[in-house]
């Protein structure tokens, strides 16, 4: 399947983007020397400056995807390919030729990352503050001024640093230790944040009012932003661009306003279908059938033909490349223009009504 | 006995005693008012959803509903005997506490952790069964147990009888709980968070499979969730109502689609902002004061969302508001009410109510 996955690799190259932070090239992880991939060829870029939302199902790669950028692929992986970091002042990094030492700079520093559970990711016995501090200081940093600029990230979420950082993880609410954690990820000043699900265990509330932090976070501090989960509607109100990740790919990406409002790939459309929408007609939800293929058993060709109600003999022997869809959108799928006139979308009719009476609520 | 709700719940109160030294915010009273005089009725075939955010008190007043938990104050009335009366052998009622129990059933958010990992799921099923028809031939208890594996989409079910729970997906765990409850040919199922761990596109599947089910096993539904529009879709599908929770009290109740389209209180309109949708419209900023939400150790004065709430004037920091509202949709704000002094009252001033911050001592403190 990889000699298909370089041919949509020359298709894919293009005018994406055009000032790229990260340029991700047949990027892959194995566990088992090559018989099954869990990140399969993966080549796309990261704009600098954008916030961009990976959106897969359990089991689609990708959190193995944000891994990759960080080269933190848990053993026994192997990730191949490609990752190239081009900061805004200084050299380009080819990210697997980096040594231990280079790695750790890289992350927290350059880029750093943000996990669903704040409450793993803090020591329990030890303050914020001493987060704070403790990274500082592994990091070599300023630790006065660096106090003073976690205050600020703190404040910038809406956390009072004073109480905040006198606090152990335990006695802060998870909203507010969600807030933390993402305020200490940023205390290096890091030119891009990954998050992985960073506020799926959390209330709906508190992850709308997290995302809506993070627009304002990404504008003050001019951030990259990649954000990973399952709930597309979530991340559609805050993301630029969206890539959908199927079978350890991404198999469309685009704007998210051209995504949603008419998505060029068979699942994608089935995915926005199958969502609980306030403004779908209720009758008009439903599921995708079928399940996500494991890495050991991705069907021949397009890992979606067995789901798909567009499937030809093409889609079962031969891998589709990316399609151009548009400049800026492209979509793994033979029959992308099929699928447009074939899968109606349930939500769009309501889309105009829900515009109008928007705004104020 | 016939026109008597499954259940009845009135006036539940249930406060907890909150050890000292546990949290230093220095109040003298440590009673975490997690319900706070919440009453409603479950018919038959009913289906009433919780939502609201993390600690307003939805689980709490679940498990109360179920018989979990016990009320500080207020009754419930499962068929219109006081379940805790039965309990403690006050009741002359012609029931016993065990077949209580046995009709009010619960599936958890994690169903990883609610399986016994160490036994297939074969033997997970035979407990229910066991239980509900001792009588059965091992052949027979089988053959009940391929059947309901069948009906909620498992097949081949020997092969999935086979299997332990890590060798099932969350969906399929969540499809054996929702078995094992049904097994017990229960009353009332509380599904708490049950479908927010699935991804979000088996989450449908997996609420129409709980509304076939509820037709053919004759069952009610409380159902709770932090997102509106799940509980709008299984709501609507159920043809029940919504009750929003607000700090351990319902802040408004009613049918599903009114709820949605045409909100009344200032809470449920956040709620509806909070649920994200596809028309990528602006919705705006936070539509309230701040981000987080109160201790519910003592919870706000007045209306307890009187705090938050962008609409709150002076009159909400003093007075409680009752249950406005016609028929079946009531809205506890005193804007449901045209002419109440609401209207004349002025508008809250707020230290900080420019700013969202959680509490009182804010930047310039440091």
């Amino acid at each position: 399947m990889s000699a298909d996955g370089l041919d949509g690799l020359e298709v894919a190259r293009g005018s994406d983007v055009t000032d790229p932070i990260i340029e991700i090239r047949d990027a892959s992880v194995t566990y088992d020397d090559g018989d099954s991939y869990v990140l399969d060829h993966v080549t796309m870029d990261i704009e600098r400056d954008e916030i961009i939302g990976v959106i897969g199902e359990s089991g689609s790669g990708k959190s193995m995807l944000a891994s990759a950028l960080l080269d933190a692929i848990p053993d026994p992986g192997y990730l191949s390919g490609g990752i190239r970091y081009r900061p805004s002042n200084g050299e380009e990094v080819e990210v697997l030729d980096l040594s231990k030492e280079e790695l750790k700079a890289l992350r927290w520093e350059e880029i750093s990352m943000v996990f669903q559970g704040a409450m793993s990711s803090f020591n329990p016995t030890m303050k914020i503050g001493g987060h704070f501090e403790e990274t500082l200081k592994a990091h070599d940093a300023d630790v006065d001024e660096g106090m003073q600029r976690g205050r600020e990230l703190l404040s910038d979420l809406y956390l009072e640093p004073g109480r905040v950082l006198n606090s152990y993880p335990h006695e802060l609410s998870g909203g507010m230790q969600q807030r933390a954690l993402i305020a200490l990820s940023l205390v290096l000043e890091p030119e891009m944040l990954v998050m992985d699900e960073p506020t799926a265990a959390l209330d709906l509330l508190m992850q709308r009012s997290i995302l809506r932090l993070l627009e304002e976070l990404q504008t003050k501090y001019d951030l990259t932003m990649l954000f990973i989960t399952h709930d597309l509607p979530l991340v559609a109100s805050l993301a630029d661009r969206m890539a959908i990740m199927y079978a350890f790919q991404p198999i469309e990406i685009g704007p998210t306003r051209s995504l949603v409002e008419d998505a060029a790939h068979p699942y994608t459309r089935a995915l926005l279908n199958a969502t609980p929408n306030l403004d779908a007609p209720l009758e008009e939800m439903r599921p995708i059938e079928g399940s996500q293929p494991a890495p050991v058993n991705v069907p021949e060709g397009c890992a979606y033909h067995p789901r798909c109600s567009l499937a030809t003999e093409e889609c079962r022997v031969e891998e589709p490349a990316h399609f151009r869809v548009d400049d800026d959108h492209r979509s793994a799928c033979y029959h992308w223009e099929q699928s447009r006139e074939e899968i109606a979308l349930n939500y769009i009719d309501d889309l105009g009504d829900a515009a109008r009476s928007g705004g104020e609520n | 006995m016939a026109d008597e709700p499954v259940l009845r719940l009135e006036d539940i109160e249930v406060h907890f005693e909150n050890r000292a030294g546990l949290l230093d915010f220095g109040a003298e009273d440590q009673t975490v008012r997690a319900v706070d005089g919440v009453s409603f009725d479950l018919e038959e075939r009913d289906v009433i959803s919780l939502v609201g955010e993390s600690g307003c008190g939805k689980t709490t007043l679940g498990k109360t509903a179920i018989g979990l938990q016990r009320p500080t104050g207020g009754s419930i009335k499962f068929r219109g005997h006081d379940i805790w009366d039965v309990r403690d052998g006050e009741s002359d009622a012609d029931i016993t506490w065990d077949e209580i129990r046995t009709s009010l059933q619960i599936i958890h958010q994690d169903p990883g952790s609610s399986l016994n990992p160490n036994r297939k799921i074969e033997a997970i099923l035979r407990v229910p069964i066991n239980q509900t028809n001792p009588e059965l031939s091992p052949g027979e208890k089988r053959e009940r147990i391929y059947a309901l594996l069948e009906r909620v989409g498992m097949t081949p079910a020997p092969d999935f009888a086979d299997r332990y729970p890590h060798q099932l997906s969350g969906g399929e765990k969540q499809r054996v709980a929702l078995s094992r409850a049904l097994l017990m040919n229960p009353d009332v199922i509380l599904a708490d968070e049950a479908i927010s761990a699935l991804d979000v596109s088996l989450r449908v599947e997996m609420m129409d499979l709980m509304l076939e089910l509820q037709d053919e096993f004759n069952t009610s539904y409380i159902f709770i969730s932090h997102d509106l529009s799940n509980a709008r879709y299984f709501t609507a599908h159920g043809g029940g109502n919504i009750g929003v929770m607000y700090l351990g009290e319902l802040a408004e109740f009613g049918e599903a689609e009114r709820m949605i389209g045409d909100p009344s209180h200032p809470y449920t309109k956040v709620l509806r902002w909070a649920t994200p949708d596809l028309s990528l419209r602006d919705s705006g900023d936070l539509p309230m004061r701040k981000i987080d939400i109160p201790d519910p150790i003592n919870p706000p004065s007045g209306c307890r969302f009187h705090t938050r709430c962008p609409e709150a004037r002076e009159v909400c920091e003093e007075q409680r508001p009752e249950d406005f509202g016609e028929g079946d949709h009531q809205v506890a704000c005193f804007r449901a009410e045209d002419g109440h002094e609401y209207w004349d009252s002025p508008e809250l001033s707020d230290a900080d109510a420019d700013d969202l911050l959680g509490a009182d001592d804010s930047l310039q403190a440091d």
